[in-house]
């Protein structure tokens, strides 16, 4: 490992002023230490925004969630209030690693961790997310858990989180606070990047922007985030699906969907809004045939690569299941 | 060395100086940034229960409590977690040299072969009891929003991040559904609320 300096930063104003091209923002460390055992991340200097005061989550007026980015993940997934209000969040961080790493994970890091594409993580392989214009060996190579959606010549890799898949399907927002001084909003569906031509940058922050709470509106519909993976538990997803539905009359009642939200992980650069297949569902009477023909409109547009065609059926059954059994319930 | 050799060549390591607290005994330690809670409890302090599987936070091996939390020691900064207090397994047992209800149903229950993932599991396991007593949901839990009942399935989901390649897995889930019993009767007798530890 390089080494680096280390440097506490006790509130955000001093994490933006003690952060430069050379530096990142520590928070929990459970993917950043590992990518700098790995050689993949040589910061010269750690700022560690573990302890930003940032590590409360606020219940709003409207039952929305405010949640701290130094929140940490096993704190996120133990708050009653959030379990209540927004449970495919809280199922979507449980599903996320182990409880050990649940507990040093935070909010904010779980939103900027690094795909797990295992050349990504190979410094002795080219990968132009590390190593921009080196080459893709995952688009010929090992590639059974890579991207079906939005991947581009350059990077078929994932995101690997499960929590931003559901934050995806509830329209949250982070907050971010950049080195020009001030705070902006940054929605979920407009801080990941598809790879494109430069897939070493997987958002659209700026050097030195420090995430310092992800805004969570309010749901009031039966929700929930299933993910499927090639063991029982502590495995990254395969596919993965967060969804909401609302239904005139209520989810069992077989009425008229009102509105609905479906986001896929496992299967692209980003959490995957399914918008094709909420256009598909929006009118459509709530029953096993509609969810089954909204989700293959949304898989018609796939784009499997030679080993992970098999990631088209699951989503596309995984979308559908899941819509049921919430009319189920 | 003449310039060749020094161009491009890795920054001098960075040092600094912590405090820890492990198993009840201060220690104020010099240590490399790079150098994680894991490497500084082995090889400064000398405390090798706490075991380094794969240091990559895969296999639980590492597991230790750190302010009363379970957590990968080997993906933890040393220099990141000045002032905390850590417990080993050398520590679970308290200071009499005795065990804890966790160990003596590890025994009981003969759930390890090898060894080499039991500390971690012990450590794990003894965090386990005590975040099901505070009512954390789990991925096993029907219902987030609802209290959890810790059986076999809620077991195997918490402690799915200490792998055992001896596959003693069985015997694990047995004592420690034994142990929750037991610090369950032990609480109630004692009228206290479920802490961090059991």
């Amino acid at each position: 490992m390089r080494p680096f300096a280390y440097e506490r930063a006790g509130t955000a104003e001093e994490a933006l002023a003690k952060h430069d091209d050379d530096a990142l923002y520590l928070g929990g460390g459970t993917n950043l230490v590992d990518l700098m055992r790995l050689g993949v991340a040589t910061p010269a200097r750690l700022v560690d925004v573990a302890h930003l005061p940032c590590d409360r989550i606020e219940r709003g007026a409207d039952g929305g969630l405010v949640i701290g980015a130094a929140v940490r993940n096993s704190d996120l997934a133990a708050d009653p209030a959030a379990r209540r209000s927004h449970p495919l969040l809280v199922e979507a961080v449980l599903t996320g690693a182990s409880g050990q790493i649940r507990n040093q994970a935070t909010v904010g890091g779980n939103l900027l961790q690094r795909t797990r594409c295992s050349y990504f993580q190979d410094i002795t392989k080219p990968c132009n997310k590390r190593e921009p214009g080196s080459g893709c060996p995952a688009r010929e190579g090992e590639h059974h858990n890579h991207a079906i959606f939005g991947h581009s010549a350059a990077c078929v890799a994932t995101h690997p989180s499960d929590m931003a898949v559901a934050l995806a399907a509830l329209d949250a927002s982070v907050r971010v606070r950049g080195r020009g001084g001030g705070e902006r909003a940054v929605p979920l569906g407009e801080l990941y990047r598809r790879p494109g031509e430069d897939p070493s940058r997987d958002t659209a922050l700026e050097p030195g922007d420090l995430i310092t709470a992800v805004e969570v509106p309010p749901l009031g519909l039966p929700s929930r985030y299933r993910k499927v993976r090639e063991r029982a538990s502590f495995a990254f997803a395969l596919v993965s699906v967060a969804v909401a539905l609302d239904v005139e009359g209520g989810a069992a009642g077989g009425g008229t969907v009102r509105d609905c939200r479906i986001a896929l992980g496992g299967v692209a650069h980003l959490p995957w809004r399914a918008h094709r297949a909420e256009a598909v569902l929006r009118g459509a009477p709530a029953t096993a045939e509609s969810f089954l023909r909204a989700a293959e409109a949304e898989l018609e547009a796939a784009e499997p690569l030679r080993d992970n065609r098999y990631k088209v059926p699951l989503a596309t059954n995984l979308i559908a299941r899941t819509l049921t059994e919430l009319t189920e319930r | 060395m003449d310039s060749a050799d020094t161009a491009g060549a890795a920054p001098p390591p960075v040092r600094a100086e912590i405090t820890l607290t492990v198993n009840g005994t201060g220690h104020r330690l010099g240590v490399d940034t790079r150098t994680s809670l894991l490497d500084v409890l082995r090889e400064e302090l000398g405390l090798t229960g706490s075991k380094k599987g794969c240091d990559h936070g895969q296999c639980g091996a590492c597991t230790v409590l750190l302010d009363g939390r379970r957590v990968n020691a080997c993906l933890a900064l040393a220099v990141a977690h000045d002032g905390a207090d850590v417990v080993t397994v050398e520590g679970l047992g308290g200071g009499d040299g005795g065990l804890s209800p966790v160990q003596e149903a590890f025994l009981e229950c003969d759930a390890f072969q090898c060894g080499y993932c039991t500390p971690g599991q012990l450590c794990s396991a003894t965090a386990v009891l005590g975040e099901a007593a505070r009512g954390w949901p789990s991925a096993a839990t029907p219902d987030v929003a609802d209290e959890p009942r810790l059986d076999d399935a809620e077991i195997r989901e918490r402690m799915s991040g200490n792998l055992c390649r001896c596959g003693a897995y069985v015997n694990i889930v047995a004592a420690v559904r034994g142990a929750a019993v037991r610090g369950a009767a032990v609480r109630e007798a004692a009228g206290t609320e479920p802490g961090i530890l059991p």
